[in-house]
């Protein structure tokens, strides 16, 4: 790994300056993906900035309408809430279903989505819940945020402060995971709320994306027969050795078939 | 050359403190300035678990984060569970189970077992097998293992 200088400020402010004041400078927050790219010197930024002192990121607040989960809460913290069981279980479940315990341990819901990984989980039930990105600049929705491949609406120097997730009527998550990382090979998630349905796919193209043909089909009859037939398109789809674009293809609506199920 | 920084952490109760480079992970710490080998880097790659420690109590991977991010924080490794004379209960499950075959995994294992089991005093087989996603045998022993962290988390829930 290459060397590099450390900075632990105690302020989104102060990070933010650090971070504005150089472009190689990179932000580490539970490090599960930088870290070991930063090994394989993917990734050799000459400055870390450590957001785990910077107080108030860490934390969920729960209404009847809003869950609200600090940048820096990590996915075990997540999947252990009560009130996120109570209020929106499907985020629960996605949250327990990435990597392992230890990566959990770790990893935070504002590492990544910054990330935006194509095959990380939290995309998908972002954009499926309508949720919205709150940063030390500006509120960006969920549909604005990821914007390609390890790409989002973050501009340089700024700083996701915590993720507002609308509660919705039902919602289910459901992975086909590799077996090896728990990564998605393809991921659906389903929710329904009260002004409309939101089916959102994650692991199966280079970005997250939503499916209107299933969306629609799903408001008229919500089960899982309605969608039984609709195949998104192979091509686009993701095609390496662990799963062909038709392979994934197929998955979608099997994963999305079964994520309506879970809803019922 | 950029700067050294200071840690300053406990391991297994006592404080320790040094000058490190920033890019020191943390097993590379315990292993090479405190002399703790019992700790394993096995994949390097955060995913076999070999590594695994506890920092406040829950398990992590030690390749997977800098000796400068424990700061304050207390750390636990295999040698501050037992002794070879009074083994921790999930280490004499282990040997009393056969959990393990060359050993190498073993460290991690039973770090990964002991924060399992402390929040999950009788868990079923499925649980384990859930839990151990984290952590890798390559003498594919699991079945042992599985029944040694069964066997662990009951004498743990009594102890």
């Amino acid at each position: 790994m290459r060397e590099f200088a450390y900075h632990l400020p105690k302020s989104l402010a102060e990070a933010a300056q650090l971070l504005s004041a150089n472009p190689e400078a990179k932000l580490i927050a539970g490090g599960m993906t930088l870290i070991p790219t930063m090994k394989q010197r993917l990734a050799t930024p000459t400055d870390l900035i450590d957001l785990g002192g910077v107080g108030g990121l860490v934390g969920i607040q729960a209404t009847e309408r809003e869950v609200v989960i600090g940048a820096m809460t990590t996915h075990a913290a997540v999947a252990a809430s009560a009130d996120v069981a109570r209020r929106i279980p499907a985020l629960a479940t996605l949250a327990g279903g990435i990597g392992d315990p230890q990566v959990r341990h770790r990893g935070t819901i504002g590492g990544s989505i910054s990330n935006n990984d194509p095959a990380a989980d939290y995309p998908a039930g972002l954009v499926a819940l309508a949720a919205t990105v709150v940063t030390d600049k500006r509120s960006i929705a969920a549909d604005d945020f990821f914007t390609g491949m390890f790409e989002t609406a973050l501009e340089l120097g700024e700083i996701v402060k915590e993720v507002r997730f609308r509660v919705p009527e039902r919602a289910a998550y459901m992975k086909f995971p590799n077996p090896a990382s728990r990564y998605a090979v393809a991921g659906v998630f389903v929710a329904r709320h009260t002004d409309g349905i939101r089916v959102a796919v994650t692991g199966a193209a280079p970005v997250v994306f939503r499916v209107p043909e299933m969306e629609r089909a799903l408001a008229a009859r919500f089960e899982p027969a309605a969608i039984e037939s609709i195949r998104v398109p192979a091509d686009g789809l993701n095609s390496d050795l662990h799963a062909s674009a038709e392979y994934r293809s197929h998955l979608v609506t099997v994963m999305a078939r079964r994520a309506v199920a879970a809803c019922l | 050359m950029v700067g050294n920084v200071s840690v300053s952490f406990a391991v297994n109760g006592e404080p320790v403190s040094a000058e490190v480079e920033p890019r020191t992970l943390l097993v590379t710490f315990l292993r090479e300035h405190l002399g703790l080998t019992g700790t394993h880097v096995g994949c390097d790659t955060s995913q076999c678990g070999a590594c695994c420690v506890h920092l406040d109590g829950r398990s992590v991977k030690s390749c997977t984060i800098f000796a400068v991010q424990a700061n304050g924080r207390a750390v636990t490794t295999i040698e501050g569970l037992g002794t070879p004379e009074n083994l921790h209960p999930m280490q004499a499950a282990f040997r009393e189970h056969h959990g393990l075959q060359c050993g190498f995994c073993t460290p991690g294992m039973i770090m990964s077992a002991v924060d399992f089991a402390s929040r999950n005093p009788a868990p079923s087989d499925s649980e384990v097998r859930h839990w151990l996603e984290g952590n890798i045998c390559r003498c594919t022993g699991y079945q042992n293992i599985v029944e040694s962290i069964q066997a662990g988390a009951r004498a743990m829930a009594k102890a």
